[in-house]
């Protein structure tokens, strides 16, 4: 489940914990960043506190002493800050005209002392190399002997504020990181297990033999069910469509064999044959290509029926116009006296025109072979379904008949020989790819063949 | 070994030998070589630490490194006070390494930022209050101690505590008048520190002032002249001397009490300049000297009390060390300092010098 191979495309895994990486990534900087600044602030704070409270033990001490300020500098003040173990001290006090009471020289007190100091001020320096913090309180004197401000300035360097900054920001981050590893391997774990039905498909189709196009299971979520089914799907198509183009290798091999026999055994005749059979022959010859002509005419048109129901997807038709269509093609026929019986108002299916013009081509060849004139082509619609049917003037097929018709090449001796006997099977294959019904049986003046479907949408209405 | 000791005696005197008389703060210099070897580079250290007390440990510093050639100065600690600062500022020429009993003059110098940083392991393994900043660390332990005169003071007077000191100038001050000693602050910097941890460990510091006062004690500057007057019965008894500097056998007379309400501790402070030349020299004789065999041979001098409460009767918990840390700037604060001198000075003028 790792990278594929240099080169490969990357696995599903490995992309979505490349997101989730580079999300705890990018959080934890911020957590980071915000975590530095906690520990900064916070060693800040603690830390000046004690400087204030140094500053402020100083400035306490301080007296007056026949008319002049004396500082008793306090051991507890410089306890205080060597709290920050080894941090250096910076320490003056300053009198109001900003000369240097005692302490270390060197500070220049002009920029604080022009602010109001009722509260330290806070500043930061540098402690000869090194940077530092400065506090500057005022203690102001309002006594006959003196009166004025006395400024006293405490600095220290920030050894023990960093070292504390670093020990809390540390501690936080390792908290975090801690926190962040087990958010990865959490997200890892939950991911992969999200993620095992997928591995199982992908183990299960390379697994799979290209020619085996039985269905798959539908186990998992319902996102991979969906694609699954519609794998499902398309190997039915393919598998009829394979199944389909077999029977129609098989039928042709099967069906142009005798006829092709019988040709070339009656040009073969004709050939050794006197002068006065041999036009005989050649009759004879010409009814069998015919023949052949018409069992070729029917293959191709079921192979285009079988190809068109699998693959053209059904658009609304008007019954009528397929009706009209097949009887215009035989109008000029002589032989055949067609009627035709269409009403004014549409008769929608949802179909193919091709398809069904085929079938019904079919079934008025077969009144016409097998019936007795007049034959009738008709469509009716009657609420939810649409009918076209063929009808003549005879009795129809003996019962025995009936029950083996539109089975493929199945001919009864009515066939005349010039008969495939692949019409009914053409009209049984696109009746059932539009989910309609063949009914076949005697009425009042004849026997019809009728197609039921449902029907179409614009049929409905009208 | 007596190999050893009759070659540092040589050496000792060949020290004294070279002592040259200087005109400014400098007291004694001595140099230091290994017998037969020929020095590759100096090591200059300043003390204010006696030669002869030193001389033992930088004897075998030098004999086990050879390629040093180590140059020893003798000041006082105000004296070497203002030079290291002198050197810190760029004054003067430092030198490699500074080693003082002013203990607070030392915490300054590091405040100043005048010291170099160096860490080792026996650098670590120092107490907490015997360093700071990894740029100053404690070397010896020296008690402050009470001396008395063992043929004058009967064993009943000769004081356990600070407290009996106060009683015995209390009941017998016309015994004890003017002979009773301790350093004068103003002098000795030393004895200036040993007062001002004296103010902050208890209140008996305010009475004992008062009795110094009432018994016309006398301040003086140094540890030898103190020691000498209690052998030869000038002094009666001294307060606060450095216990290192006491030789038995030079002065049969004298005895030593620990107090017993609390003993205070020095460590004197070893410090490497910014400026210095030869830090790493400093830095090996650092190590030297705070290693087992530098800590033996100081202890041998003296400089080092060894743990044995029999020998000295103290507990640890009435062990006060001096601890080296930023509280001693306090000492170093002008006015602070000034009220104390002035405080100090109006019980001593009150007493007259006799």
């Amino acid at each position: 489940m790792t990278r594929t191979l240099r080169g490969g495309p990357r696995t599903l895994l490995a992309r979505v914990m490349i997101g989730v990486l580079s999300l705890l990534a990018l959080g934890g900087v911020v957590v980071a960043i915000a975590t530095f600044e906690y520990g900064r602030s916070a060693a800040r704070q603690s830390f000046d506190r004690l400087l204030v409270g140094a500053a402020q033990d100083i400035a306490e001490s301080i007296s007056i002493s026949d008319g002049a300020p004396l500082v008793d500098l306090p051991v507890s003040a410089f306890s205080l800050l060597s709290l920050a173990a080894d941090d250096r001290i910076f320490y003056a006090v300053h009198e109001t005209d900003g000369s240097l009471l005692t302490g270390y020289a060197g500070f220049d007190l002009r920029g604080v002392a022009q602010q109001d100091l009722t509260q330290p001020a806070f500043f930061d320096g540098r402690m000869q190399q090194e940077p530092a913090r400065f506090v500057t309180v005022a203690r102001p004197f309002a006594e006959r002997a003196y009166s004025g401000r006395i400024f006293v300035t405490v600095g220290q360097t920030l050894r023990a504020r960093s070292a504390l900054a670093l020990d809390l920001t540390t501690r936080a981050l390792m908290l975090t990181g801690a926190v962040g590893i087990v958010l990865l391997v959490s997200a890892f774990l939950v991911i992969r297990s999200a993620m095992r039905p997928l591995e199982g498909l992908t183990a299960e189709l390379s697994r799979r033999d290209p020619y085996d196009l039985t269905p798959m299971s539908t186990g998992g979520p319902a996102e991979m069910a969906v694609m699954v089914q519609a794998m499902n799907r398309f190997m039915f198509r393919l598998d009829r469509q394979v199944g389909a183009m077999k029977n129609l290798i098989s039928d042709t091999a099967h069906q142009l064999r005798t006829p092709v026999a019988a040709i070339r055994a009656q040009a073969e005749l004709a050939l050794e044959d006197d002068e006065d059979n041999r036009a005989q022959r050649l009759q004879r010859m010409v009814e069998r290509t015919r023949s052949l002509g018409t069992l070729l005419d029917q293959m191709l048109s079921r192979a285009l029926v079988i190809h068109r129901t699998e693959n053209a997807a059904p658009t609304p038709v008007d019954l009528r116009d397929i009706a009209l269509g097949v009887f215009e093609s035989v109008e000029d026929d002589p032989d055949a006296q067609v009627q035709l019986s269409i009403g004014d108002q549409p008769v929608m299916v949802m179909a193919d025109e091709i398809s069904m013009g085929e079938a019904v081509k079919n079934m008025l060849a077969n009144a016409v072979r097998h019936g007795v004139a007049p034959v009738v082509i008709g469509v009716s619609g009657e609420g939810a379904h649409s009918e076209i049917w063929v009808q003549d003037a005879g009795g129809g097929p003996p019962a025995d008949v009936l029950t083996t018709m539109g089975r493929r090449f199945e001919r009864s001796a009515a066939s005349k020989g010039n008969s495939a006997g692949l019409g009914l099977s053409i009209v049984r294959a696109v009746t059932e790819a539009f989910d309609g019904q063949m009914h076949m049986g005697r009425v009042a003046d004849g026997f019809r063949v009728t197609l039921t479907f449902p029907a179409g949408a614009e049929g409905g209405l009208v | 070994m007596i190999a050893l000791m009759l070659r540092q005696f040589v050496l000792v005197c060949l020290g004294l030998v070279m002592w040259l008389p200087r005109a400014d703060a400098q007291e004694a210099v001595a140099q230091f070589t290994a017998p037969g070897a020929t020095p590759a580079s100096e090591l200059t250290l300043r003390s204010t630490t006696d030669i002869a007390v030193l001389s033992p440990a930088l004897q075998a510093f030098v004999t086990l490194y050879p390629g040093i050639r180590l140059n020893y100065e003798q000041w006082g600690s105000n004296a070497l006070y203002a030079d290291s600062l002198a050197a810190c500022m760029g004054d003067t020429p430092a030198a490699d390494a500074v080693f003082s009993s002013g203990v607070h003059q030392m915490v300054d110098l590091v405040n100043r930022f005048c010291a170099e940083p160096y860490l080792s392991d026996l650098t670590a393994g120092l107490p907490k209050a015997r360093r700071w900043r990894d740029e100053l660390w404690g070397i010896t332990k020296e008690a402050a101690v009470v001396i008395y005169n063992t043929d004058l003071v009967p064993l009943d007077d000769a004081p356990r505590t600070r407290f009996d000191l106060l009683d015995l100038m209390r009941r017998k001050p016309a015994t004890y008048s003017g002979k009773i000693a301790t350093y004068d602050i103003e002098e000795s910097g030393l004895g200036y520190l040993f007062a001002f941890m004296d103010s902050q460990q208890a209140t008996t510091f305010g009475g004992l002032l008062e009795g110094f006062s009432r018994v016309d004690a006398v301040a003086t500057c140094c540890s030898a002249e103190i020691i000498s007057g209690v052998d030869s019965g000038q002094y009666l008894l001294a307060y606060n001397v450095l216990g290192s500097y006491l030789d038995f056998a030079s002065f049969p007379r004298v005895g030593v009490i620990y107090p017993q309400d609390y003993t205070l501790f020095l460590s004197r402070a070893y410090m490497i300049p910014k400026t210095a030349e030869n830090p790493q020299n400093a830095a090996l004789l650092l190590d030297f000297l705070l290693s087992g065999p530098g800590q033996a041979i100081l202890a041998d001098s003296n400089l080092v009390q060894r743990d044995s409460a029999d020998e000295t009767g103290l507990e640890q918990s009435i062990q006060r060390y001096i601890s080296i840390d930023p509280t001693l700037l306090v000492a170093m604060d002008r006015q602070r300092r000034l009220l104390f001198e002035d405080n100090w000075r109006t019980t001593f003028d009150r007493a007259g010098q006799p």
